[in-house]
């Protein structure tokens, strides 16, 4: 059990930032194509992020590198506390105190682009925390437990009985992934409103290692899809991953077919959505289980 | 010298100096799926800071040679200027007004020409193509500075710039300046 | 037994000595010294009983019941002129009302009925003393030098210098908070209860502005409205149950978990006033009014912790599944959301903060209305974290809004860089009071699991979209502290040495109970739930998670102090699209001219406004409330026409 869990977390480690930077290379070819293009290298975001690691640094304040560094820090052991097989409650928590840092290290520049990215990403954050925890509630209603080992051993899949759980889930990757409509805080793509966003004074290698973070914390988020069809066998295990890598692409796909929404958009959508399919998915487990 | 990833990733920013707009257009053309410059892993990022390539079109005047200026003091080294269209080489036909300076490189230094009015998508694709060389000279020499002083690093990079382009035997800049004056005044008579 | 008794009445003597003392110096003598001793005396108590458990002393005698009663009746007379002289009619029937009920029901039953014991430590008053004897005198100490200030402000005024009296109710105060704390007596419960009341009355009503008086006596009306709860249910208990002490009422409460859960419904009540749940949140905001160390000791230490306490202590009866606990619950849940989105529109660091603690106190009263071992943990640990962390942010604000004239966060712009050390301990009180590793999530998550395990969906919602808002409004304050504004110079050469010292003390202990937290769970209350629910039904933090939580704060700490502010980068101005003028505030507008932008936080007035955030918490609470006393009135009155 124990040296089960060394492995996923070493594996996570090692494997998490190549399947997340493939995935993100993955995103801008199949992008690409969607749009008539030939598009980048599979491998672009590797030599994106090398570049940013060969650049001048610069900082805007000397505070703002500490935040970064416990932003990463946080991220990745939220990745790990997850694939280790750790408590939900407690990897969701991590998570968002790795988001909190990217937001504060934002407001430390005291840029506007910045600061106006910081509090788009936090207005995000509050338009997908509910679903989020009820998410995890969910997980918990249904098998009993917090713990993603002992999800990952029950004998029966969660998706059927969390269905409508796990349609709100897919819902706010969106928002999670920060993709159109909801890529209000940072962008990955051409111009926006903001500059950069809540990314506009990371310089070099700080944006470097926030990329790299994205990339552990993309592989975490599909690894959560994959929860849902984990029933020990080793056909929860194939279901799983097929459904986490189409989740992914539908997530590339609505990438391509939306413009960007308003913020209102994003907040009333993401908790209706979260009343709606999370809170009624629960009652349902509440009568049900 | 170790391949810089620069030369796989040039993110650009692009200014609009005074521009009418014509190479402007034919900046975002690139973009397009016709030209698809992402092929070379170029991304219009609209910010300095996570820019390696300035690209700037019309002439710079008055007004906003303090931001031309700062935009480039704002990317962070290795950094490429690529002039785009005659105004921002020369200042082309609004050289002589009383509010023009002439071109970017009034203000900045120049690492390629593109020349026209307005200047092709492909002219500005082979000037921005020519800049990575550029930035992987300037890569090696911050690789080889590392302990060097401040001023040294620029000095060094100066020559690195220059003996690399004698190695490669060709001007960086698309054209020299006499071409474009030469294109300038076929411009003028049209 | 003595030293409970000491830590009652010490507070009291030191209050009188404060009375008639009026120099500066002798007040910052004895209040030093005062503090002290209350502080060591509560950790000698907390010493001397934390490993036996407890303990109930009888310390009978008619006369302390006379004496008692005498300074009822003297309150109560005090309470009818004064709200007679305001007009404040509601305060006089309110007051008229009870007293005489009290009164009434002691003399006629009380007799007959045998009291065993009247005061009482377990491990929960531990913890309450040493949140009262520590963050409350850490309270008064900073007063010292705040009130300093505040009076230099008054006698600009022209106002007379009324500090004596300001110290005099603030230790009058954490002795009665003691006395709540360790009475099993219920009438001796409520004597103190009055005068908690009492006191916050005087504290806010301190400028005797008409603001102020109105507010207090907003305070005043609804406390005694909880306070006349508090004497149904006295009488009730003692009728019905033959009894007044909390003990046997509990004891029955485990076999007869539906009848007592009627008084216990009355008490609830009265906790719920006392903690400013919806819809009586309005005494709280109101309460702002007065100096800043009132609302912190208010907010932290004392008053709303007394009801909140009540709760708790009634957690076992609530518990089991009857009208009181789902009332209790679903207003504890209905007020910790709403008061969350409340807090969003708020541009006045106070009210932000008040209503952080309305949103807590609402979690606290919806886990001793759940009423499970895990619950009633997370309650515990909401209560301690709480205190400290909110103690913190209010003594910040306070020093904050002397030395930048405005408590307004807007105009907290450039704090980091004005007031370095200040900023850092409200970042870390901020951090204290929502990020993971640090205190208040881990209770959070106490909370979380004991609301999905107590299976009401409702309350699941509350705490999902709650915690949600939560980090927003924080959050968006944590980053105005820690912009870091060029340009600004550090004005912070003249804060009061006392003020920096109970900083940074607070600062210390946030950092020391989030490190310490397993050790508390384990040594305090696990014990104390493992007596009052006999055994643990679950919902406790695993100490693998706990030790993880603890490396993450460790983590952050070790990285704060070699890694804070030492990134050795060059530093380059900021991107105003290239406009930036150099020093990062300024941009080059048309014409050259330079324009300062200044950068404002998001309020989000149109969805979170406080008045439609109150509005739908008031109906949805005060609903609650008249189902659930109304269930228990019609049970009562069909139990006795049963009997008769």
């Amino acid at each position: 059990m124990i040296i089960k869990a060394i492995i996923s977390v070493v594996a996570f480690l090692v494997l998490g930032p190549f399947l997340g930077g493939l995935l993100a290379g993955l995103d801008r070819k199949l992008s690409a194509k969607m749009q008539r293009r030939v598009g980048p290298p599979v491998l672009q975001p590797f030599y994106d992020v090398g570049k940013l690691f060969q650049k001048e640094k610069q900082t805007p304040t000397r505070f703002q590198d500490f935040y970064v560094i416990l932003f990463v820090v946080f991220i990745i052991a939220s990745g790990v506390l997850f694939f280790m097989g750790g408590d939900l409650l407690l990897v969701i928590f991590t998570l968002t105190i790795g988001a909190a840092f990217l937001i504060i290290a934002a407001y430390s520049s005291n840029s506007p682009y910045a600061e106006l990215g910081a509090e788009r990403e936090l207005l995000a954050m509050m338009a997908y925390e509910p679903m989020v925890l009820i998410t995890v509630i969910g997980f918990y209603m249904y098998g009993g437990s917090f713990r993603v080992s002992e999800i990952m051993a029950a004998d029966n899949m969660a998706f059927l009985p969390l269905i409508g759980i796990f349609f709100g889930w897919v819902f706010i990757l969106t928002l999670k992934f920060r993709k159109s409509p909801f890529d209000l805080s940072m962008s990955h793509h051409a111009h926006q409103e903001l500059v950069r966003g809540a990314t506009t004074e990371f310089v070099g290698r700080t944006m470097g290692w926030i990329e790299i973070s994205h990339w552990y914390e993309n592989v975490f988020l599909l690894g959560f899809v994959f929860l849902f069809f984990a029933n020990g066998t080793a056909w929860g295990w194939i279901i799983g991953i097929v459904v986490a890598l189409l989740t992914y692409f539908f997530e590339v796909f609505i990438d391509n077919c939306f413009a960007r929404m308003k913020w209102q958009f994003a907040f009333k959508s993401a908790w209706v959505v979260a009343v709606v399919l999370g809170m009624i998915n629960l009652f349902v487990l509440y009568i049900c289980f | 010298m170790s391949a810089a990833y620069v030369t796989k990733s040039p993110w650009v920013v692009h200014y609009d100096g005074s521009s009418c707009n014509g190479c402007d257009i034919e900046v975002l053309a690139c973009l397009t799926p016709m030209y698809d410059v992402e092929r070379f892993g170029i991304i219009n990022c609209g910010n300095p800071k996570h820019a390696d390539v300035f690209l700037v079109t019309g002439s710079v005047n008055e007004q906003n040679k303090g931001i031309v200026k700062q935009i480039y003091e704002q990317m962070p080294e290795p950094k490429v200027v690529v002039a785009v269209g005659i105004c921002a080489c020369s200042g082309g036909i609004f050289k002589d007004c009383y509010n023009v300076m002439g071109g970017v490189d009034q203000v900045i230094p120049v690492d390629a020409y593109v020349p026209g009015c307005a200047a092709r998508p492909e002219a500005i694709i082979d000037a921005v193509v020519k800049g990575l060389g550029v930035l992987q000279a300037k890569r090696d020499a911050m690789v080889k500075a590392v302990d060097a002083p401040a001023e040294e690093v620029a000095e060094a990079a100066a020559e690195e710039v220059a003996t690399e382009e004698k190695k490669a035997g060709a001007v960086p800049p698309i054209f020299t300046m006499a071409e474009i004056k030469v294109n300038t005044m076929d411009f003028l008579k049209k | 037994m003595g030293t409970i008794v000491f830590l009652i009445l010490f507070p009291m003597i030191v209050a009188f000595i404060l009375l008639v003392v009026k120099s500066d110096k002798g007040r910052d003598v004895i209040v030093i010294a005062g503090s002290v001793i209350i502080a060591a005396m509560s950790i000698v108590v907390a010493i001397q009983f934390a490993a036996g458990g407890g303990d109930y002393f009888s310390f009978n005698g008619e006369v302390i019941g006379y004496i008692m009663m005498a300074v009822e009746a003297g309150l109560c007379i005090y309470i009818c002129i004064t709200s007679a002289m305001h007009r404040k009619w509601l305060a006089f029937i309110f007051a008229i009302i009870q007293t005489p009920l009290i009164m009434w029901f002691e003399f006629s039953r009380g007799h007959g009925i045998e009291v065993e014991s009247n005061l009482y430590v377990d491990r929960l008053s531990i913890i309450m003393i040493l949140i009262i004897g520590i963050i409350g005198t850490l309270i008064a100490v900073y007063a010292l030098g705040y009130m300093k200030d505040f009076q230099h402000h008054e006698d600009e005024k022209g106002n007379k210098d009324r500090r004596p009296w300001f110290f005099f109710v603030m230790f009058l105060f954490l002795g009665a908070m003691v006395g709540l704390v360790t009475s099993n007596n219920m009438i001796w419960m409520y004597f103190f209860w009055e005068i908690t009341s009492l006191s916050s009355f005087w504290l806010i009503g301190y400028t005797k502005t008409e603001e102020a008086t109105n507010n207090a006596f907003r305070a005043l009306i609804m406390n005694l409205l909880g306070g006349l709860g508090f004497a149904v249910g006295i009488v009730i208990l003692g009728i019905v149950f033959q009894t007044v002490e909390m003990s046997t009422m509990l004891l029955i409460g485990s076999v007869y978990g539906d009848l007592v859960a009627i008084p216990a419904a009355f008490f609830a009540f009265a906790g719920i006033t006392k903690a400013a749940q919806m819809p009586f949140n309005s005494w709280l905001l109101g309460a702002m009014v007065a100096p800043t160390p009132t609302s912190a000791l208010l907010h932290s230490s004392t008053m709303v912790k007394a009801g909140v306490f009540m709760i708790i202590k009634l957690a076992p009866v609530l518990g089991m599944s009857n009208f009181a606990g789902i009332m209790t619950m679903m207003v504890g849940g209905i007020t910790f959301l709403f008061a969350s989105c409340a807090a969003i529109s708020q541009v006045n660091a106070k009210r932000v903060l008040a209503y952080s603690t309305i949103a807590n106190l609402g979690l606290i009263v919806a886990c001793g209305g759940v009423g499970t071992a895990g619950a009633v943990w997370a309650g515990i640990m909401l209560i301690i974290f709480h205190a400290i962390t909110k103690s913190l942010l209010f003594l910040c604000v306070g020093t904050a809004e002397h030395h930048i004239g405005s408590r307004m966060i807007e105009d907290m712009d450039g704090l980091f860089n004005k007031m370095p050390r200040l900023a850092m301990c409200m970042i870390i009180g901020i951090a204290g009071m929502f990020l993971a590793p640090f205190g208040m999530l881990i209770s959070k998550w106490g909370c979380m699991v004991a609301f999905v395990d107590s299976g009401n969906v409702l309350l699941i919602g509350c705490i999902c979209f709650g915690s949600a808002v939560t980090a927003f409004y924080w959050l968006k304050w944590m980053g105005k502290l820690t912009a870091v504004v060029a340009g600004e110079e550090s004005i912070e050469y003249d804060v009061h040495r006392t003020e920096t010292f109970v900083h940074i003390t607070l600062v210390v202990l946030v950092v020391l109970v989030c490190l310490l937290f397993p050790l508390l769970s384990s040594y305090l209350l696990v014990p104390y739930l493992e007596i009052t629910f006999g055994g643990l039904a679950g919902g406790i933090m695993s100490s693998g998670n706990m030790l993880i939580m603890v490396i993450m704060v460790a983590v952050i700490v070790l990285l704060a102090l070699f890694g804070f502010g030492k990134s050795k980068k060059p530093t380059v101005p900021i991107y105003l699209a290239g406009a930036n003028t150099g020093d990062n505030r300024t941009y080059y507008g048309s014409m050259q001219k330079e324009v300062q932008f200044a950068l404002r936080n998001w309020h989000m007035e149109k969805y979170f406004g406080e008045h439609k955030m109150n509005l739908i918490g008031d109906v949805l609470c005060v609903a609650m409330l008249v189902i659930g006393l109304g269930y228990m009135i019609a049970t009562l009155v069909s139990l006795m026409g049963g009997i008769a």
